[in-house]
């Protein structure tokens, strides 16, 4: 398998937090003398239009990630409870070689690259994320799926002790999601282990998560414990939970609209106005051509 | 007449503190990392909590037998929709950018008229406005008390219709929004079963009493 660096991802668009915030300090001292010469109204459009990353405070303070509540300052806030040492992570099932990685192990065997990625959310509200992580291909590469490995099972690790949100029954738990077999082996598909070049925030999935950023955010499940290699396509929690407002695939699609709200715009944290949503949160020409001939009205 | 100017300002006063504390968090800059979200939600927590409050006004009084209590429900359903037209307005102008952005009234018809948690909540929206529209003293003259009660007991659906708004908002299995439909199912149920009915000896005393006349008509139950 031939494992590309998507085209979208330049080593130019890697930024480190403080080149990041060294040019926003840049920025407002040049602010003053900007505003005086008004930017022609294509400049401007085209400033609010690309996909600046979002602030560190913001990604870790707003967060959908009902084992800690369900309000998204709630992780935040409850996430210091989780133990994420000692980890294990089973790769298991349909494989020829399974295994059970410790954390650090993993974190060693695989280099971690720098990815920025638009996340957006099922809610209608999208962020950009420096992720650091590493391809899940390479880790299925590893394991060897076997010939009858069509999906792959993602579970999210179970211990109400210390994720109080698993004590209430807001969701079915523990937290699975699943994705099959070609999507899972897709470079863009990432194992995430940090964010702005720090070790993953507790409240964003610690220490190890899924990202897949041309699906709605639930789809990239958090603090993963047990990868499966299995026959059939998956249960998955939120469609356990609504199956006519979640579906397994959860591409972004701005066409097909949740039925409660409408997917065609979202919010970007941090912009006032909504901008328009784009067909596979603009990853469409690097995923497209898996979902060639299905209709994506009927499998959402 | 002093004592009851001061009790509706201090009543007024009280239903401003959630927007003065809310005004003070955007100062401060703590209204999170969303904070149309914040300030939608908040004034949307406001709306419903008050039409509570208005919805509790007459069984109070009758559990308590503080009549006089009647003569603030006006002004506490006023509260109400006041909460009801902000949260409306901030979904139209600062969450979906309508005026600024022409084209967002197609969203927001396609909101109303496709997302039944929208359509619910926009049909609350509009059943209350005739209530706040007839709430003067001239328009209980002109419709006649039983009429205008009539017409009142509109806020009855729209509780309930706000109340699932809520309901149909959240994602899995939430309980506040759960709650406050109870306490709007509660406040309903507490007008069927009168369990200390106004006696006609005194339905006469408070009707004759000139305030109580003059700013409401006997409670529509």
């Amino acid at each position: 398998m031939l494992i590309r660096r998507p085209p979208d991802i330049r080593s130019s668009d890697i930024t480190s937090e403080s080149a990041y915030w060294n040019r926003r300090r840049f920025l407002a001292a040049g602010a003053g003398i900007v505003a005086a010469a008004a930017l022609p109204r294509p400049a401007r459009a085209a400033a609010r239009e690309d996909d600046k990353p979002t602030p560190y405070d913001v990604i870790t303070t707003y967060n959908n990630f009902y084992e800690f509540g369900t309000d998204k300052s709630d992780p935040s806030q409850n996430a210091g409870t989780l133990r994420t040492r000692p980890w294990a992570v089973s790769v298991e099932g349909e494989v020829l070689k399974p295994k059970v990685f410790d954390i650090d192990d993993l974190l060693k065997r695989y280099p971690v690259e720098e990815r920025i990625y638009r996340h957006r959310c099922v809610e209608a509200w999208s962020i950009v994320v420096p992720w650091d992580g590493f391809p899940l291909a390479k880790l299925l590469a590893d394991v060897q799926p076997t010939s009858h490995a069509a999906f792959v099972a993602f579970t999210t690790l179970y211990a109400p002790d210390q994720m109080p949100g698993q004590r209430s029954d807001v969701l079915s738990w523990p937290y699975v999601e699943g994705l099959r077999l070609d999507e899972a082996m897709h470079p863009l598909t990432l194992l995430s282990t940090g964010l702005y070049g720090k070790p993953m925030p507790n409240q964003d999935g610690a220490p190890i998560r899924l990202t897949v950023p041309w699906k709605y955010g639930f789809k990239s499940i958090k603090s993963i414990v047990k990868i499966r290699l299995v026959r059939e396509q998956p249960p998955t929690t939120w469609n356990i939970a609504a199956s006519d407002e979640y579906g397994f695939y959860a591409n972004v699609n701005p066409n097909v609209d949740h039925p409660r709200w409408s997917q065609a715009r979202e919010r970007r944290l941090g912009e006032f106005f909504r901008r328009p949503t784009l067909m596979f949160n603009g990853y469409g020409d690097q995923v497209a051509s898996m979902y060639a001939g299905m209709d994506l009205r009927r499998n959402f | 007449m002093g004592r009851r100017r001061a009790g509706h300002a201090l009543l007024i006063a009280a239903a401003a503190v959630p927007l003065l504390a809310l005004a003070l968090r955007a100062v401060h800059g703590d209204l999170g990392a969303n904070p149309i979200e914040t300030i939608e939600h908040t004034t949307g927590d406001w709306a419903l909590r008050t039409l509570l409050a208005a919805l509790a006004v007459t069984p109070l009084r009758r559990l308590t037998g503080w009549n006089g209590l009647i003569r603030y429900r006006r002004t506490v359903g006023l509260i109400a929709f006041s909460y009801v037209c902000l949260h409306f307005l901030i979904y139209v102008v600062v969450d979906q950018g309508f005026p600024f952005q022409g084209f967002a009234i197609r969203y927001i018809a396609k909101d109303i008229a496709k997302r039944p948690y929208v359509t619910v909540g926009f049909s609350a929206f509009v059943l209350l406005t005739p209530l706040a529209w007839t709430s003067t003293r001239g328009w209980i003259r002109r419709l006649g008390g039983a009429r205008w009660n009539a017409l009142h007991r509109l806020i009855y659906p729209a509780a309930a219709l706000a109340s699932l708004h809520y309901l149909w908002l959240v994602k899995g299995k939430q309980w506040t929004p759960v709650w406050y439909a109870l306490g709007v199912v509660g406040l309903l149920a507490a007008r069927l079963w009168r369990t200390a009915p106004l006696t006609p000896s005194r339905r006469l005393r408070s009707a004759s009493r000139p305030d109580t006349a003059s700013t409401a008509p006997p409670p529509a139950g």
